[in-house]
């Protein structure tokens, strides 16, 4: 029904003949590269998404596969190989054809274990060269050493490159090319006259000429610029900002729902710490967690601090992930009564309105966040209050990105992190690195040698399981149970999932914002500006 | 004698200059987060690329070394590739080293005039009133944070660029305001008030000569205040000049950024306040 | 002037007093989370409105003050001390000591501070409080912040030197501390009066910036520094104009203390 509604209104947009203008928004920094291969970064990542041509494309709003460069795929050998039926007659923006080389040279420069891409990285299950076989110009076979949980869609973050075009990564297959980068200030991308996209009447797309991106990091100059019509749209919109404009323009704004960013915290608990061994012993204890989680009240963070715009999370997988969510999992709810019962089970007492565990110490512990994020520091505050009122101390330090990241993957000179989580990809396989015991990511005790409990090593064993079956309904299974493991012990105190708010002009048409990133621009190539806006760039 | 003073300035100049370099380069260096990457936390980064970008950082680790290197090379012309933004840096800073420059240029300028403005009429009509408000207006700017005085310029559509004068302007003013009413008590200027000289005759010949040597070291100073105000207003402001890269590569550990500027800086500061200085020496010669 | 000076003064002991007596005077606690008054207009009850955690914005200011208003001017005091010291004496002695400390001056004038503030902030602990931090920040941006004065009292007082007025105080045999006391001192004294002024409200603003790198006042207790953070967005002014109460009282705070400085003016 929604493909038909995206059909139905780029047919409308051809017949009033909405063609060319300038779409104009903003990136937060500076494209760190405009090789698609390298990408790390958000600006970069925007950036590939428009130009990039992909084989697969995972639809932004019903989540499915749609087939792109490839027309067809069959996934072999136990999720080990993958081969494509690839697109005929289609060229690069300069014109060179697209052809079966132009993929296995992709593949082979991705996985070049020298690149270290995080997209080449999410393929690499096991060590390994990664065969891939041109069978025919448009026909082509990838060989891994292990099966990939869920391969496919890491193709929707593969953009081709061409093996012989002389403007080398240049040439792209997407709905746009970069024409113009001006460091600081901007980059121009124009519509690649090659794309081979075509609407419901035969005309090629993208319907609009070019697309500005700005770079702006203050979010109130972006704002600003917004309402005077200098900019188009806004993908990602503070609450705050969101409810303000709602309140002058509600037509402006478009909430759609939970998106896949969440914020957590955590405990420190690791043994090698710079701690006192009492202070270690807390952060240890599943009662202490929970006691924590349950003392902190979420309904009144996504009411205060993300005003009605989020809500209380229960687990890694946040709603927006239709196939992957656990509807079972429910979050923690606000019960300081049962955070003082699970307190007393570990020994601790109240004592004139402190807290102190079994030996006396009075419970003290430090938070940090990164600085500048107005809602977690906000968040903090609110959870400071919540548990002042079960008698614990809590000390909200902001520290600047980088000393953070010092702090909680080198020195773990810290007590508990108030963080957010991005999720790249709707698969929990991309979560590996977070889950497994021995990963870098494990952040509340990582790269262990042995799992540390009984139920981390619970949850390796149903992660490994997870990875090693493609039967989707069996993975998901066994990613359930590491949910519910994780709600039980607590480890991660999720606490919100944000919603996925942004702001379009309303000059802009056939927009559909989207739970998942790219949220407003995800159809670029079927976007239109309103005629009297082409008219006056016409000028 | 003139050749050998000129090569002992010359050779303090450059010694300050490096010391200066080493010294930024020991700060950053010393500054936590230091080995520390943004990317640690993407968990699709495997343990083989998690240890490279530790690597990454291995030709900074060892200070001196990194430091004789680094001006072999800037020797040769070379300033080396900024870590975050994956650029030479003589290329960066030649970027932007323009849009600084302007800003700079009309927020001394502009900071320069606006303080005379203020406080010529307090010089000329000695109205306490009139000095009360422009005490308090001046009281205003200095108290408004850059971000406020920014935005709201950017707000009513007004020159961003003048933001940094606004900033200056107050301190010009009461340093100018204090030097200037001290001039005015001096027994000189009292006895030529006394013989009934016009107050231009006043002000030209007797009370600009006396406060001379320090508005001359506050015109030298001026160019650093401003490269200060220039950074919040071009981080705010997404300018891309040399005060938001000093910043960006302060956040991202840049070492071979933060070292070219801070030399670029103590070039600068040390050639406005030499010319200062000697200004300073003309002057007080002139009066002996 | 006199008048206007009495006021300052009374002024100036009238905020000293609200703040010091905070704990009597603010109707709620600095912390509390009126949570369901959140940004709300100013009210019988809550006379500056709230914030956006639904803290009483009037009782915050009575407790930000008290921190902001007593260690400004003391770092203040110190930034000015030094430079009238480094910069008095760098003049004074002249030959290859003024060279040295000139070169001095113009090094503190070019490294990026920012990263002694960040070593500073990773050698104290996380659960240092917040008036440790504080005033551990207050202290450094003191010791930092003496630069530019300094550059500006060695002129003064090298063209003094060579001025006619020390010639003949020497050759009346006055030296030494006595000299610099009786006949440098004065001179120097518009300057640093300026300085003073100057650095008060810098320094304040300065602290605001430094929460930002977990120095400084932390979460829940307010500074002004923290207080005028919220004036960044320019609409909530438009809805709220008690918001620029904090900006206010700092205007007026400054322009107090120099009124109250024992200063020259442009007596006709």
């Amino acid at each position: 029904m929604k493909r038909l509604l995206v059909v139905f209104a780029t047919t409308a947009a051809s017949l009033l003949g909405q063609w060319g203008g300038d779409l104009r928004f903003c990136l937060r920094s500076d494209p760190k590269t405009f090789n698609p291969l390298l990408v790390e970064d958000e600006a970069s990542e925007t950036v590939r998404y428009l130009t990039g041509g992909v084989l697969i494309r995972v639809n932004r709003l019903t989540q499915e596969l749609e087939p792109e460069l490839a027309t067809s795929w069959k996934i072999s050998r136990q999720g080990r190989a993958i081969a494509f039926q690839l697109r005929r007659g289609v060229s690069f923006s300069d014109g060179t054809p697209f052809t079966a080389d132009d993929v296995a040279y992709t593949m082979h420069t991705l996985m070049d274990p020298a690149l270290h891409s995080p997209t080449g990285d999410s393929f690499r299950s096991a060590p390994g060269d990664v065969e891939t076989t041109v069978q025919a110009p448009d026909r082509v076979t990838i060989v891994f050493p292990a099966p990939v949980a869920g391969l496919e869609r890491l193709f929707d973050q593969v953009a081709i490159v061409s093996s012989r075009s002389p403007k080398k990564e240049a040439a792209t297959l997407g709905p746009f090319a970069v024409s113009h980068y001006t460091p600081g200030t901007g980059v121009v991308l124009e519509r690649n006259p090659h794309y081979w996209k075509t609407d419901a009447s035969g005309h090629h797309l993208p319907y609009l000429d070019a697309i500005h991106l700005d770079i702006q990091q203050n979010r109130e100059i972006e704002l600003v610029r917004f309402t005077r019509g200098e900019l188009h749209l806004i993908n990602t919109i503070d609450p705050e900002m969101f409810s303000r404009l709602a309140k002058q323009e509600p037509s402006l704004v478009h909430d759609a729902g939970p998106s896949l960013e969440s914020e957590m915290m955590w405990l420190n608990q690791n043994p090698a710490a710079p701690l006192p061994d009492y202070e270690k012993a807390w952060f240890r204890s599943q009662n202490f967690r929970r006691a924590i989680s349950a003392a902190i009240n979420r309904a009144d963070i996504c009411r205060v601090v993300y005003h009605g715009h989020a809500q209380p999370a229960a687990g890694p997988i946040s709603p927006a992930n239709r196939f992957w969510f656990d509807a079972a999992l429910k979050p923690h709810p606000f019960d300081p009564k049962g955070a003082m019962s699970r307190l007393q089970r570990d020994g601790f007492r109240m004592e004139n309105g402190v807290l102190r565990d079994r030996d006396g110490h009075a419970v003290e512990f430090s938070l940090i966040t990164n600085s500048g994020n107005k809602a977690r520091e906000h968040m903090a505050a609110m959870m400071q209050q919540d548990l002042a009122a079960i008698g614990i101390k809590l000390n909200i330090v902001t520290l600047d990105f980088r000393s953070l990241i010092e702090r909680i993957s080198q020195s773990f000179r810290y007590e508990a992190c108030l963080l957010g989580l991005t999720n790249y990809d709707l698969d929990p396989s991309s979560q590996m690195n977070v889950w497994l015991s021995s990963a870098s990511n494990h952040q509340w005790y990582p790269n262990q040698k042995t799992p540390d409990t009984a139920w981390e090593a619970e949850i390796d064993r149903l992660m490994q399981a997870q990875a090693a079956t493609v039967i989707p309904e069996k993975r998901k299974a066994y990613f359930d149970k590491v949910q519910a493991i994780v709600s039980d012990q607590a480890p991660f105190l999720y606490l919100v999932t944000k919603n996925s708010l942004s702001a379009v002009s309303p000059k802009l048409q056939n927009v559909q914002p989207a739970m998942i990133r790219p949220q407003t621009y995800w159809n670029a190539e079927n976007l239109t500006l309103a005629p009297a806006q082409v008219a006056r760039n016409a000028r | 004698m003139w050749i050998r003073r000129i090569a002992r300035h010359v050779a303090a100049f450059v010694l300050t200059t490096l010391i200066a370099g080493l010294l930024g380069a020991t700060l950053v260096r010393f500054g936590p987060g230091f080995e520390a990457d943004e990317q640690q936390l993407d968990p699709r980064l495997n343990a083989q690329s998690g240890q490279a970008l530790r690597k990454s950082h291995d030709s900074e680790r060892h200070l001196l070394t990194f430091y004789v290197r680094y001006l072999g090379r800037m020797a040769a012309g070379d300033l080396g590739v900024s870590r975050s933004l994956a650029r030479p840096v003589a290329q960066l800073i030649s970027e932007r080293a323009a849009i600084t420059l302007q800003l700079m240029g009309a927020g001394v300028a502009g900071g320069w005039l606006l303080g005379l403005a203020l406080v010529l009429p307090a010089v000329l009509f000695r109205a306490p009133r009139y000095d009360l408000a422009a005490t308090a207006l001046s009281s205003l700017f200095l108290c408004v944070p850059s971000a406020v005085l920014a935005l709201v310029l950017f707000f009513v559509n007004g020159p961003v660029r003048f933001a940094i004068a606004l900033l200056i302007f107050p301190k010009v003013f009461r340093y100018t305001r204090n030097l200037l009413a001290d001039a005015y008590t001096q027994p000189h200027v009292l006895a030529a008030r006394a013989r009934g000289l016009s107050s231009g005759r006043i002000f030209f010949r007797h009370v600009i000569p006396w406060a001379a040597p320090q508005l001359l070291a506050l015109a030298g100073i001026s160019l650093g205040i401003a490269f200060g105000a220039a950074i919040p207003i071009e981080v705010l402001c997404d300018l891309p000049g040399l005060g938001q890269l000093a910043w960006k590569a302060a956040l991202a550990r840049d070492l071979p950024v933060l070292v070219s500027l801070t030399i670029l800086i103590a070039a600068f500061t040390q050639l406005a306040n030499s010319a200062s200085d000697v200004a300073i020496a003309a002057c007080t010669r002139g009066r002996a | 002037m006199k008048r206007a000076r009495n006021i300052a003064a009374g002024v100036l002991v009238l905020i000293f007093a609200a703040s010091l007596l905070a704990g009597f005077v603010a109707p709620a606690p600095y912390a509390s989370q009126f949570r369901d008054f959140v940004s709300a207009p100013a009210s019988r009850r809550f006379w500056l409105g709230t914030d956006e955690l639904g803290r009483d914005r009037w009782s915050r200011l009575l407790y930000g003050t008290r921190i902001s208003l007593l260690l400004a001017p003391a770092a203040a005091l110190l930034s000015t001390f030094m430079a009238v010291v480094i910069g008095g004496i760098a003049g004074y002695a002249g030959g290859w000591c003024d060279r040295i400390i000139g070169r001095v001056i113009d090094l503190f004038l070019s490294l990026p501070w920012l990263f002694l503030f960040l070593i500073v902030r990773a050698l104290l602990p996380l659960n240092a409080s917040p008036l440790t931090s504080v005033t551990l920040t207050f202290t450094i941006m003191g010791l930092v912040g003496w630069a530019p004065a300094a550059r500006i009292i060695r002129a003064g007082a090298q063209s003094l030197r060579n001025s006619d007025l020390v010639l003949h105080a020497r050759a009346c045999g006055c030296h030494g501390l006595r000299l610099v006391l009786i006949h440098l001192a004065p001179r120097l004294k518009p300057v640093v009066f300026a300085q003073f002024w100057i650095a008060v409200p810098t320094f304040i603003l300065g602290e605001a910036s430094l929460g930002l790198i977990g120095l400084g006042v932390a979460e829940p207790l307010p500074s002004w520094g923290n207080l005028l953070r919220e004036l960044a967005n320019p609409q909530a002014v438009a809805s709220n104009p008690w918001i620029l109460a904090p900006l206010a009282i700092l205007v007026i705070v400054v322009s107090c203390f120099q009124l109250l400085l024992p200063e020259r003016e442009f007596a006709s």
